[in-house]
């Protein structure tokens, strides 16, 4: 039983009518209703009025509840699994619950944030927290007014029960007295056998808009007088705006304004997600989009080269401002290449070292060595940097797809002259994130650019703008060497990593598996400058790590004579009994269980014909993911057929959507290990859109995905990152399978790598 | 700019717009028809997809001017109830994550599907590798267009 010390803040408002409460109606009954030809749910009708019992829902008196989504929405489905553990916890019949996007309040909310997969493990349980405070009021309620006692009140699908009076009342009836009630000092949560909501898939709860092409981007915002405005940025990493032709386009047909402007006052220390690549920025703005694209294609821009560059950040807990240095120069993938190679081959800064390495490389009958390399890649998402920005006076209201609204709000109303108070955000759907979206310069941009020309104003990136600014996943490279003695055991264990502009192995990634396995381990990792800028991308490192790692370990595997997934348990068996050194962050049964359990359901072992196999696992982002790719050769291109993937994420809220979640991580895995690269050449990203920049398509894609979660009552974790770092390793040992050749460096096929066939 | 006269999702309608303006921005801004996204500018992402008398056609690249009495259909003319077969199946396989690009990917199946009522899953691989889903759903999408064939044609 856990038991719970409540926190719960209530909203500004108290009451509102259902017309003020937006009358977002999901109609259960019409998503049955095209599934199968069984009759129409009852669903309740909107109330006339709503009782509000703490800041994540609200009652009608009919019993129609509001359920709150306190965290952004990026296709993770967040909109219904956190609502599904409020609903659990209040005991509400999920046909009658509506969902709605909570305004962004860190006084009322906890954690709105999306990324780091951190979502739902932070969320459960202050959610569940506030569904069971939530019950336990409407209870107290019912007790009051029946004069029986609250204990011996039950509740039911939205229902109240005293069974000894054979009272019962539906929760509406107790809304108001309810609202009105303090809430309780801690309750007391259900047992997870207990469970009716959360373990049952849900359907998505916006499925019905998106499928009709409802308003639901802040792309699809209109606004009273609103202007449309697009950015001009340097063409190259290294340059900066020396002197542009306002005039020349001014004139353009539905052109209202041309002007530069910086997107952050130079003072202003910035957060470590105020990246803004491009200090200072021309903006062009209109009536609309397509006079707007043909005034920036028109106008002349002139750049210049910088010299090194700083900027002030905020230090880690406050003290003094750090200054950056940004350096100066144009840089190409090739240098990149050359560069990385050399530093490469230098001692890197030693992150864990557990006995000996030195002295048993040195004894080692066996020594494998390799390196592995990955490029910078961009996140694409399919909806493009955009921002709706309507700043007056006193006050500015933000619309935008944000993984981050919290972080970006204090650079906002600095910007702006303004409080925090006065700047509102909202959150409004992405269209994708993947980590590039906790970086909301473009929200500041909107804001400057709204505030000069006292309009509301819709800022929106080409493709082209979004593709080539930077923010990218880092470049990285790594080498492995394994050591083995006459029996074929691993007796030592070495990585040297690292990236432009930083290394994978940074914040406890060295105290991974293998580590802990192996008596004899070393971990170093090294880092080049760059002017190009960087950011999260999907499971950040690890997404290169567990790729590499993974791919060293078949190879080891295979020159120990040993089956790749009994290798890894042999080794997981080891760290459990004997661990080696500290600090080793991973549970080696979890780890195991998801080996055996993909292992199981792929038949490991038995490959048809033509098919060829290859296997992965990796923990990160405190969940557990193991895959097995089955590949064919069709005309000599490499072809995912299937995918088996097992998972550890503890309880799985939305089993049906986690599988999703978990099939679209596989199939972008694949794509990025087959084609994903941003490639430079004197500073230029040379990949500006999807004619150039290559993105999996469904004609690449696995026929079919298989996903299978381990079973447990452990508290949930993460899942939009976990899966994504092994598919590469599972990929690579595939693709050797299939061509008897190791592939090292990422994208596999891309064209002056490896051509295949 | 030009006073051009529409045929869009059976209604008429009157923009007067630069001739070379793309039907999507049309639609998008002077419309207000905003369930057809822009995702490339360029016909390489199938974000922008509306039909063209049934066919899927990229609205990035279709000048309005051009367009003449052809009738229009976007996502939200679809189906009067939302209930296209398509649109059906969608919900059955949950297939949206972010949702951006469906309503591209539902244009592009039901224009398939209208030519070619069973296609084999080389078929709907052709037609479909146009449609870019950032976030991965095309296994669903398979699976979706396969049942709303099925639909279809019962
Ligand atoms: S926006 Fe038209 S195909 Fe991409
Ligand atoms: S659902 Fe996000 S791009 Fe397709």
């Amino acid at each position: 039983m856990t038991v719970l010390k409540t926190k719960l803040g209530r909203r500004s408002f108290l009451k509102t009518s259902a017309a003020a409460g937006g009358g977002l109606m999901i109609s259960f009954s019409w998503l049955a209703s095209c599934t199968s030809s069984t009759t129409k749910a009852e669903v309740l009708a909107m109330p006339e009025e709503w009782f509000e019992l703490n800041a994540y829902l609200k009652i009608g008196e009919n019993g129609m509840t509001t359920i709150f989504c306190p965290n952004p929405e990026f296709g993770q489905n967040v909109m219904t699994s956190m609502p599904m553990m409020i609903a659990e916890e209040l005991d509400m019949d999920w046909k009658n619950v509506v969902v709605e996007m909570a305004e962004f309040n860190t006084a009322l909310y906890n954690r709105q944030f999306t990324g780091g997969s951190q979502g739902i493990r932070t969320a459960w349980n202050p959610l569940r927290m506030a569904g069971a405070t939530a019950r336990h009021m409407l209870k107290e309620a019912a007790a009051n007014a029946w004069n029986v006692s609250a204990k011996d009140i039950t509740t039911d699908a939205g229902k109240l029960i005293h069974k000894a009076s054979g009272k019962s009342a539906g929760y509406g009836e107790f809304a108001k007295s309810a609202s009105a009630l303090e809430a309780p000092e801690e309750v007391e949560l259900k047992e997870v056998k207990n469970f009716k909501v959360i373990g049952n898939s849900k359907k998505n709860v916006e499925g019905k808009k998106i499928i009709k092409g409802d308003k639901l981007f802040s792309l699809d915002i209109k606004k009273e007088g609103m202007l449309t405005a697009m950015i001009a940025h340097p063409p190259a990493f290294g340059l900066q705006l020396k002197d542009f032709n306002a005039e020349s386009v001014k004139s353009m047909p539905g052109i209202v304004d041309v002007f530069s402007f910086k997107t952050y006052n130079d003072e202003f220390g910035r957060n470590f997600f105020d990246t803004d690549t491009f200090p200072e920025m021309v903006a062009i703005v209109g009536n609309s989009t397509w006079e707007v694209m043909n005034a920036k294609k028109a106008l002349q821009v002139e750049w210049e080269k910088f010299s090194e560059q700083s900027f002030l950040m905020n230090s880690w807990g406050g003290g003094d401002k750090i200054k950056v240095q940004v350096p100066a120069g144009l840089e190409s993938s090739q240098s990149h290449m050359a560069e990385m190679h050399k530093v490469a081959s230098k001692p890197g800064t030693q992150l864990r070292k557990d006995g000996d390495p030195e002295k048993i490389f040195k004894e080692a009958v066996k020594v494998i060595e390799k390196t592995y390399s990955a490029p910078f890649l961009a996140h694409n998402m399919m909806e493009p940097i955009n921002c709706v920005a309507d700043v007056t006076a006193d006050k500015a209201i933000i619309s935008a797809p944000t993984q981050a609204p919290g972080f970006i709000e204090p650079a906002i109303a600095d910007r702006l002259g303004m409080t925090v108070e006065q700047v509102e955000i909202v959150m409004s759907r992405m269209g994708g994130g993947f980590g590039r979206r906790a970086y909301c310069h473009y929200m500041v941009e909107a804001a400057v650019i709204s505030q000069k020309v006292q309009k509301p104003v819709k800022l929106m990136y080409t493709r082209e703008d979004d593709m080539t600014f930077g923010i990218y996943r880092p470049a990285y490279m790594a080498t492995y060497r394994a050591a083995l003695d006459e029996n074929n055991n691993l007796i030592g264990y070495h990585v040297k990593a690292g990236g432009i502009p930083e290394s994978p192995l940074g914040r406890g990634a060295a105290n991974r598996f293998p580590a802990g396995c192996v008596d004899n381990y070393l971990a170093e990792e090294w880092s080049i400058q760059s002017n190009i800028t960087i950011g999260a991308f999907r499971a950040p490192r690890s997404n290169f790590l567990g790729g590499v790692e993974q791919s060293f370990l078949d190879e080891v595997a295979e020159a120990a004579g040993k089956d790749p997934i009994q290798f890894r348990l042999d080794l997981l068996k080891r760290s459990k009994e004997k661990p080696v050194g500290e600090n080793n962050d991973y549970d080696a049964d979890r780890y195991a269980g998801v080996l055996e359990l993909v292992r199981d359901k792929s038949n490991w072992g038995q490959t048809s014909d033509g098919t060829h196999r290859g296997v992965a696992a990796y923990f990160c982002h405190n969940s557990y993911a193991a895959h097995v790719v089955d590949l064919k050769l069709v005309n000599g291109t490499p072809r995912v057929e299937k995918v088996t993937c097992a998972m550890d994420c503890g309880v799985v809220i939305n089993p049906d959507a986690a599988s999703n979640m978990a099939e679209g991580a596989i199939v972008d895995g694949i794509g990025n290990a087959f084609f994903g690269e941003m490639t430079f050449q004197n500073g230029i990203p040379e990949k500006s859109n999807f004619d150039r920049y290559r993105m999996i398509r469904m004609n690449e894609a696995p026929k079919a995905i298989d996903v299978h979660f381990v079973q447990n009552e452990i508290d949930p974790t993460g899942l939009g990152e976990p899966p994504f770092p092994p598919i590469f390793g599972a990929v690579a040992n595939a693709l050797y399978k299939a061509t008897d050749k190791r592939h090292y460096n990422q994208p596999f096929l891309s064209k002056d790598r490896i051509t295949l066939g | 700019m030009a006073k051009f006269n529409l045929k869009i999702n059976g209604k008429d309608m009157e923009v007067d717009v630069d001739p070379q303006t793309p039907m999507l921005w049309v639609l998008r801004d002077h419309l207000d028809l905003t369930g057809t996204k822009y995702g490339c500018g360029i016909a390489q992402c199938g974000a922008c997809t509306i039909h063209l008398n049934g066919t899927a056609t990229r609205s990035c690249m279709l000048p309005v001017s051009v367009v003449g009495d052809n009738e229009i259909t976007t996502i939200e003319g679809l189906a009067e109830e939302a209930n296209h077969p398509v649109q059906q199946a969608w919900l059955e396989h949950d297939v949206p994550q972010c949702g951006y690009c469906q309503a591209g990917q539902i244009m592009s199946a039901a224009s398939l599907l209208k030519s070619n009522p069973s296609p084999s899953d080389e078929q709907i691989e052709a037609a479909m590798s146009g449609n870019i889903c950032r976030c991965g759903t095309y296994v669903r999408i398979k699976e979706a267009i396969k049942t709303a064939a099925k639909i279809q044609n019962a």
